[in-house]
């Protein structure tokens, strides 16, 4: 459950505002429950025909009910949504805060935009535990408390009928409906899933399909699936309605309870007559109020897994102490000394690098090669500071002396080692804007010069916004290469003295590929470069290459 | 937005069925709901007048207790056909949703992606459960019920029946004229809400970038300011918007108050009785309650109308196939192919590919096309399979009875002459001869074998399942399955895309022995690169990359 504590935790901070939006919520169902209990007063007392005058109260109260519920209810309505828009940013602001400390290194899985998004999704979703759970809920409550004991001080019986009921109605018939809910889908479950992947296998292959003239055949097994499919939905659609006739039962059960008592009351004169209306229809207005809660209940389990999801991610531990005191940077030039590294992406799994030994001199370009899985990516990651080694030392090597890593604070590692990404982010913004982020205060010179050095400023001549161009969501408006050359011409802007390059051409064809390499080489030439890939084939010239395999790094390829 | 979408009628008939039976039920409901508010007008003027119990009481609360149960089992039964209905719907979109995307996929015919389709066939349509199960049961109460209630109403009390006749119409039409007034605010809601939804994403997506560059601790902040920014101009639209449930819920409440102290002051005047004055403010709320309940449903709604939509979006794509009429002319008599100058774009690319290219095969011979990748050599053997139209140029299929172009041709009936085998085919999961069949569902276990041996592939292993999309076989042995395939329907034209690719040389010499030897009684179009196919060809044809391409 940390992770629902972890959200509720921030409502806290807006203890005053919820409590508000509360208080209007219940002002609102009071004025509903009012409306109708002055008005079955008014009605009965009205039937003893007595002075008008004696009833002013009464007319003057059913009207004040009758406009208080629509503005109350606008005021909640709008109270709610402006606490839930706080509350979001305040999740919103800690998620990021959160995420800043475990991206990359304490999240691998984070690479895929999928789920990525799926978790963002999850966060921002998260205010409907307030919107439509949290203050309902807190309503039905407080109303519902306040009626069943205005119901019980003139008929006790009625009054307990009532608590019963609405308790049926709030909590056991949502129950009641999503438990069916779970297990029909249980039911339906495998049945959907063997479906879809039934056309998924269709359409992946309707090529074949067509040409084979074979389509109508699978087809007709597809729905063989489908009759099992759409049987089993409407086997389960037999439960569907159990919460809702339960809940409906409830309410009626009230109401005749009720009368019932409350004639008996009458008959005993602990009751007067002109009471009854008031104790046999306030149960149907509360009703009223409570059947507003079952969406809420209905959206509890999604948001309550939602919330767990999220607590889980943020509850991951931190990828790299942070050293207490850190060290001051050492001197440039640079160079790195590794030596025994062992590294891991998850606490609890197996070690990616296993001894990696490996001595960059300043100004030096070492190639590491390595087919996909063998630690290359794990290896860039620890020497950016996004990862804390497991066993051994990577060690920045300065003019007057050298450092550890990990005594170095994260930020002032990355300003001494830059990095360019296989598939580096470009923000939705303009290219000026993405570049600029290396360097806030860099000059239109300084940029047109990056430009110049990453061989984009043909491109960029070419286009008529020039460098206010938008790229697109992950800069999706410009090509793979491009994309690739902005990333690289931000490296040079941010000018550090090493650089480490993680497959920079890894979604590139060979025809792209090969020309981005040789400029990328040239642009940092006189930088300490780390270029770490598996096509060594593209690498211009011979440059000192090592080979990283299952963990370790092997003797030098021959070239 | 329309309260019932037309097409769903149109395209998945059970939900006509069920119209009929919401409509029943509703009315249903409607006369309980007056049955239970004259049972406790009566019971409580009952008791009220004899100061206690009276006989009649007894009656009052057996029937009250027979109306209880009745509206729990129709509140039941509503659900309980909504998502039997539901289900029906569901499976009748369903399949014609999946019939028409298979149609439209080979044809590159644009719209929605596979898994996009899957997703949407299996899981998106159950968006349809909310609107059957809550959205249209409301809306047909929304009609039924303040009809029969104000019918009620008039038998009882004119001036209480007027009061809600009067005010009940301007819901609907308030309903209409806030929601036009602020449906402009609404979508510049929404759209600012998936800007910012967008830019919390970009953010969180590009942290590693920002830590890289040590601007990533100032990012809680910013997102902080950018949500409070759009609070306070999204509030300044809600206090419009929510005037409209303001307006409904006045007017609604406002009504029902006024009916009552107006039923009062006449009880004080004698001119009406207890129990009508309890009937009549039983029943008002009554006549607004599903008005305001079709507003909460909207959700619901929305969201499976948009499932319908996007269901009926891939419905309404047409296939675009020029319906060819006639039959194709047999090559194995000699008929020859003409490829002229075809050329074919494709959208987002700039240039065509291929662009222009013009060659002839007949039966008996092998032709290979070679050129750089993205010159467009898979497209043109689409076009020769009829199922990529070219934008420019056209295929000709000339014969002893004279020439055909391809386009007037019947393209299934065309198909059925040729065997194809893609860069990467498809396998389904089944077995090895299962996967062979697919081209003669009836052929023999002996025909089969043949097949496979001529494909290079050991007939012994027929038997070998095969998992999802060919899993448990080499990409090559993928390839030989799908040669094996191809050669079962004895085509008398051969496509082939890259057949050799990732073969060891025997095997590949085995595979072009087998095309070889198919040639015989078919014409061979051939995707290669490789020395060996070049050299089993007739004739190579070059494929080359637009003009426009290689400038880029």
């Amino acid at each position: 459950m940390s992770g629902l504590r972890w959200v509720v935790g921030f409502a806290r901070g807006r203890r005053l505002r919820l409590a508000a939006s509360v208080a209007l919520g219940v002002a609102t169902a009071a004025c509903a429950i009012g409306l109708t209990g002055t008005s079955a007063w008014l009605i009965v007392r009205a039937s003893e025909m007595p002075p008008v005058l004696h009833l002013m109260v009464a007319i003057v109260a059913v009207r004040a009910f009758g406009i208080g519920r629509g503005v109350l209810r606008y005021l909640e309505r709008l109270a709610g949504h402006d606490t839930a828009f706080r509350i979001l940013g305040d999740l919103r602001a800690a998620t990021v805060a959160r995420l800043e400390r475990l991206l990359p290194g304490g999240l691998p899985w984070a690479t895929s935009g999928e789920l990525l998004a799926r978790f963002v999704g999850d966060v921002d979703g998260l205010i409907d535990l307030w919107v439509r759970v949290a203050l309902p809920y807190a309503v039905a409550v407080v109303a519902g408390a306040a009626s069943v004991a205005l119901v019980g001080a003139l008929v006790p019986g009625a009054g307990v009928a009532l608590a019963v009921s609405v308790v049926v109605a709030a909590a056991v018939a949502p129950w009641l409906s999503s438990l069916v809910g779970r297990r029909s889908e249980r039911a339906v479950q495998p049945l959907r899933g063997r479906y879809q992947a039934a056309v998924v296998d269709l359409l992946d292959g309707a090529d074949e399909l067509a040409v084979y003239d074979a389509l109508d055949r699978r087809l007709a097994a597809l729905d063989e699936l489908d009759r099992d499919l759409a049987r089993a939905e409407a086997r389960a659609s037999v439960a569907a309605g159990l919460g809702s006739a339960v809940a409906a039962l409830a309410a009626g059960a009230a109401v005749w309870v009720a009368l019932s008592l409350g004639s008996d009351a009458v008959a005993a004169g602990t009751l007067r007559g002109v009471a009854l209306g008031v104790v046999v229809l306030v149960p149907i207005a509360v009703h009223e109020v409570v059947e507003g809660l079952a969406p809420a209940a209905g959206a509890l389990p999604r948001l309550v897994s939602a919330a767990e999801r999220v607590g889980e991610v943020l509850d991951q531990p931190d990828p790299v102490a942070e050293p207490d005191r850190p060290a001051p940077l050492p001197a440039g030039p640079y160079g790195l000394e590794v030596r025994g590294l062992r590294a891991r992406w998850r606490p609890e799994g197996p070690d990616v690098l296993r001894g990696v030994d490996l001595r960059v001199d300043p100004g030096e370009l070492v190639v590491v090669v390595g087919p996909s899985g063998s630690g290359k990516s794990t290896l860039a990651a620890v020497l950016l500071r996004f990862l804390d080694p497991t066993g051994g030392t990577v060690e920045l090597v300065g003019r007057d002396r050298r450092v550890p890593l990990t005594g170095l604070a994260g930020d002032d590692v990355r300003s001494v080692v830059g990095w360019l990404a296989q598939d580096a982010h470009l923000f939705d913004s303009t290219i000026a804007a993405n570049l600029r982020l290396a360097r806030p205060d860099a000059t239109d010179e300084e940029l047109a010069a990056a430009v110049e050095r990453a061989g984009l400023a043909p491109w960029v001549a070419s286009l008529p916004d020039g460098l206010d161009t938008f790229v697109g969501e992950h800069g999706a408006a410009v090509s793979g290469g491009q994309r690739q050359r902005i990333a690289l011409a931000r490296v040079l802007l941010a000018d550090r003295p090493v650089v480490v390059l993680d497959e920079p051409t890894e979604h590139l064809d060979d025809g792209t590929a090969a020309p981005l390499l040789a400029d990328l080489l040239a642009a940092t030439r006189d930088r300490t470069t780390i270029l770490i890939t598996h096509r060594p084939e593209l690498v211009p010239g011979s440059p000192r290459t090592v080979v990283l395999d299952g963990g370790r790094l092997t003797e030098p390829a021959p070239r | 937005m329309k309260p019932l979408d037309p097409r769903l009628l149109r395209h998945a008939r059970a939900t006509a069925a069920h119209l009929a039976v919401v409509v029943a039920l509703g009315v249903a409901t409607a006369g309980l709901v007056i049955a239970q508010a004259g049972l406790l007008a009566r019971g409580i003027a009952g008791v009220v007048e004899a100061g206690g119990p009276t006989a009649e009481l007894g009656r009052v609360l057996g029937w009250l207790a027979l109306v209880v149960a009745a509206r729990a089992a129709v509140a039941w039964a509503e659900e309980a056909a909504a998502h039997r209905a539901s289900a029906r719907v569901k499976s009748q979109l369903r399949h014609r949703l999946v019939a028409r995307a298979a149609e439209l996929v080979p044809r590159g015919a644009g719209g929605p992606g596979r898994a996009e389709v899957a997703t949407l066939a299996s899981r998106g349509l159950d968006a349809l459960d909310g609107w059957f199960s809550r959205y249209l049961p409301q809306l047909v109460l929304a009609v039924v019920v303040p009809v029969a209630v104000l019918g009620r109403l008039l038998a009882a009390d004119l001036t209480a029946t007027v009061t809600v006749a009067a005010t009940l119409p301007l819901i609907p039409v308030f309903m209409v004229l806030v929601g036009l007034a602020t449906e402009a605010a609404n979508r510049r809601r929404w759209r600012a809400l998936a800007r910012l939804s967008h830019h919390f994403l970009d953010v969180v997506t590009g942290l590693p970038t920002l830590k890289a560059f040590g601007r990533a601790t100032a990012q809680a902040d910013a997102i902080r300011r950018s949500t409070d920014r759009y609070r306070r101009t999204t509030m300044g639209t809600l206090r419009i918007a929510f005037l409209s449930s303001l307006v409904l819920e006045l007017l609604a409440t406002l009504s029902v108050a006024l009916v009552a102290v107006g039923v009062g002051l006449r009880l004080v005047e004698g001119r009406l009785d207890l129990e009508t004055g309890l009937l009549v403010i039983v029943l008002a709320p009554e006549a607004y309650l599903p008005l305001r309940r079709v507003g909460a449903a909207h959700h619901a709604s929305a969201e499976g109308l948009a499932a319908a939509e996007a269901a009926f979006a891939v419905l309404e794509r047409p296939v675009p196939e020029r319906r060819g009429q006639a039959p194709p002319p047999s090559l194995r008599a000699g008929a020859e192919i003409w490829v002229e100058d075809v050329r074919v774009t494709h959208p987002g690319r700039p240039a065509p590919a291929p662009d222009g290219v013009s060659f002839r095969v007949r039966a008996g011979e092998v032709v290979v096309l070679t050129g750089p990748s993205g010159s467009g050599k898979s497209t043109l053997l689409r076009v020769l399979l009829g199922l990529t139209a070219p934008d420019g140029g056209r295929v000709l299929l000339s014969s002893a009875e004279g020439t055909v172009d391809l386009a007037e041709v019947d393209g299934a009936a065309w198909r059925r002459t040729i065997g194809w085998v893609d860069q990467s085919p498809y396998l389904f999961p089944g077995t090895v001869a299962d996967n062979v069949r697919l081209s003669d569902p009836a052929a023999p276990p002996g025909r089969v074998a043949a097949a496979l041996r001529a494909a290079g592939f050991d007939p012994d292993r027929a038997g070998q399942p095969v998992g999802e999309a060919g899993a448990g076989l080499s990409a090559g042995e993928r390839r030989r399955v799908a040669l094996a395939r191809a050669l079962l329907r004895r085509p008398s034209l051969l496509l082939l895309d890259e057949p050799t690719a990732g073969l060891d040389e025997a095997t590949e010499a085995d595979v072009l022995a087998a095309v070889r030897a198919a040639a015989e009684h078919a014409a061979v179009v051939m995707v290669s690169h490789r020395p060996a196919a070049i050299a089993a060809a007739d004739r190579v044809v070059e494929v080359p990359l637009a003009a426009a391409e290689v400038a880029a």
